[in-house]
């Protein structure tokens, strides 16, 4: 099951560079939200501070609060609340020196899991789930750098998945990918969701109203409407969401 | 037939290609050049002495006995203990520097390791002989005698001048190279590789052990390979501590001698031909088990970078 996330006043810097100026927002659970806006407007940063990646930059600072399932995420351990929020970054990045199924695995591996028949029951149900299965089955063994860009995605979205977090952020996954390979990672966000509660950063606002049910608009570091994407996307309440979504910038 | 295709007209790149071609023969040609000088200066030692010159202990150029074993033993044994120190205690330098350290703390401490190897090695022999020395024969060789004296590695009298002593100051000569080569390829290791590790979960040292040391392996491997060669070819601080004595003996405080250590020691006093001819078999022997332990590294190197089916060699 999804969980929900409330952000409240998230204030983050790079360095002197505040890149985020007291985000407000409300995440719903099971639901599939999308976060837009142009270059720069700090989406990534705001992702990366929900399972604690900004933090491990050096030079960045954070401020604020998030609470996932009620608590406070600054009062967890980060490597606990990392199994329960997953991550899938902008280029597939499995791991070179693993096969297949040891990327798929490496995570559950990592949290003690050793008995062998369980390992592979939870690679083929997360593979399943990344539909990636059929297309991998007969070569388990095999490097993950043998797939396909897509491919790869779909194997780091199983390796996520394989953890079974509550939450999934992702971040731009599509946008290194062509297009049939965008599409398969689009129609498994919106089977996911049943699932999952799921963020995903997109600078395709095409992808944003044919997957999210809600999305978010960043500009400069601040939230500038938060809403559902029908309406985000044809009756704007603010002038600045309206001229980024007709493309007069960004 | 298709006719072959004009990769450049250009007078410029063909000179150069010319050019570059000359030094890179120029390198193969000098070495094999080397190799056969070697080997004919070495022929009348071989011609007498045969393979036995590999197998026989006995080196007494004043009967004209010459057996290359104990040099060979002694260069073996002290790199080989140079490795196994310098190798973990390296690799733990690298790691500390690249995933642990603030970034002021990791550029001084990065280029004082990094120093260590500018070190010249008459300077480390020095070292050898006024500091190491006598700390091994009044404090570690006791010690080590005391509580692990039931291994014949560590039996017999503390002398300081010794394997013991050559394997040390080899590992702390090589300790700079391996280091720093470690840190650099783990430097290399993108960092999309260690935030995917972080982002399922993994703790500091997990993410060190699933994505930055596998991604790093093949260039640690090179680096020690490298401080191999020089351990295996280092003379003057070996010369200094090693005690200078052509004996196989099992313990490590016992004196021994090292093949480069012999060619530089003796090499003035070869008073005869056949003498000579020894040393510069010496030579030779030492020449062929760099290369083979060089070819035997790459293989290793090759067999561990190849990974799972089907990828790419990291």
């Amino acid at each position: 099951m999804g969980q929900t996330l409330s952000v409240r006043q998230l204030e983050a810097w790079y360095g002197s560079n505040k890149t985020l100026k007291g985000i407000n927002m409300e995440v719903a659970s099971n639901h599939v939200t999308a976060i837009i806006g142009p270059s720069g407007c700090g989406k990534s940063t705001f992702v990366r501070c929900i399972n604690r990646m900004h933090e491990t930059m050096p030079g960045t600072k954070v401020k604020g609060e998030i609470i996932l399932d009620g608590k406070s995420i600054y009062d967890q351990d980060p490597v606990a609340l990392r199994k329960m929020v997953g991550m899938v970054f902008q280029k597939p990045n499995p791991f070179p020196s693993m096969s297949i199924y040891e990327n798929v695995v490496a995570g559950v591996r990592l949290n003690g899991m050793r008995n062998k028949q369980n390992l592979q029951g939870i690679a083929e149900k997360s593979l399943r789930m990344a539909a990636l299965w059929d297309e991998v089955k007969d070569r388990l063994n095999y490097s993950g750098m043998s797939l396909s860009g897509g491919q790869q995605q779909r194997l780091c979205i199983a390796r996520a998945l394989a953890v079974e977090p509550s939450v999934l952020l992702m971040d731009e996954p599509a946008s290194a990918l062509d297009p049939i390979a965008t599409t398969h990672i689009e129609e498994l966000v919106r089977q996911l969701k049943e699932d999952y509660t799921i963020l995903i950063v997109t600078h395709n606002m095409q992808q944003a109203a044919r997957i999210a049910d809600s999305t978010a608009f960043f500009l400069n570091g601040e939230l500038v409407e938060h809403g559902a994407t029908s309406e985000i996307f044809t009756n704007p309440n603010d002038k600045r969401t309206e001229d980024y979504i007709t493309g007069r910038f960004g | 037939m298709s006719k072959k295709r004009i990769l450049t007209t250009s007078m410029g790149d063909q000179t150069l290609r010319l050019l570059t071609l000359l030094m890179a023969v120029s390198v193969l040609v000098l070495m094999a050049w080397m190799g056969w000088q070697m080997f004919d200066a070495a022929r009348p030692s071989i011609q007498k002495f045969g393979l036995s010159f590999i197998t026989n202990r006995v080196w007494d150029p004043v009967k004209e006995q010459f057996g290359a074993l104990p040099f060979i033993y002694g260069t073996l044994v002290t790199s080989l203990l140079a490795l196994l120190l310098a190798a973990p205690i390296g690799l733990g330098v690298a790691i500390f520097l690249n995933e642990m350290a603030e970034s002021k703390f990791r550029a001084v401490v990065g280029f004082l390791v990094e120093m260590l190897a500018a070190i010249p090695s008459v300077v480390y022999g020095l070292w050898g002989i006024f500091v190491l020395a006598p700390w091994l024969r009044e404090t570690v060789e006791p010690g080590l005698a005391k509580w692990l004296g039931f291994i014949p590695l560590f039996q017999g009298t503390p002398v300081g001048f010794g394997m013991l002593a050559g394997g040390l100051i080899l590992a702390v000569m090589i300790l700079p190279t391996i280091a720093a080569i470690s840190r650099e390829v783990m430097a290399a290791v993108p960092n999309m590789q260690r935030e995917a590790a972080l982002a399922l979960g993994a703790t500091k040292w997990e993410m060190i052990r699933v994505a930055v040391l596998p991604y790093a392996k093949s260039g640690i491997m090179g680096g020690i390979m490298l401080g191999l060669g020089r351990a295996l070819g280092e003379t003057m601080a070996v010369t200094m501590v090693i005690g200078n004595r052509p004996d196989i003996l099992p313990s490590l405080f016992a004196p021994a001698y090292s093949m480069a250590a012999v060619i530089a020691n003796e090499f003035t006093e070869a008073t005869y031909d056949l003498y000579l001819s020894a040393l510069v078999e010496i030579g030779l022997i030492l020449f062929g088990i760099t290369l083979v332990l060089n070819f035997f590294a790459r293989l290793l190197v090759w067999s561990v970078a190849r990974g799972p089916k089907g990828g790419n060699v990291v």
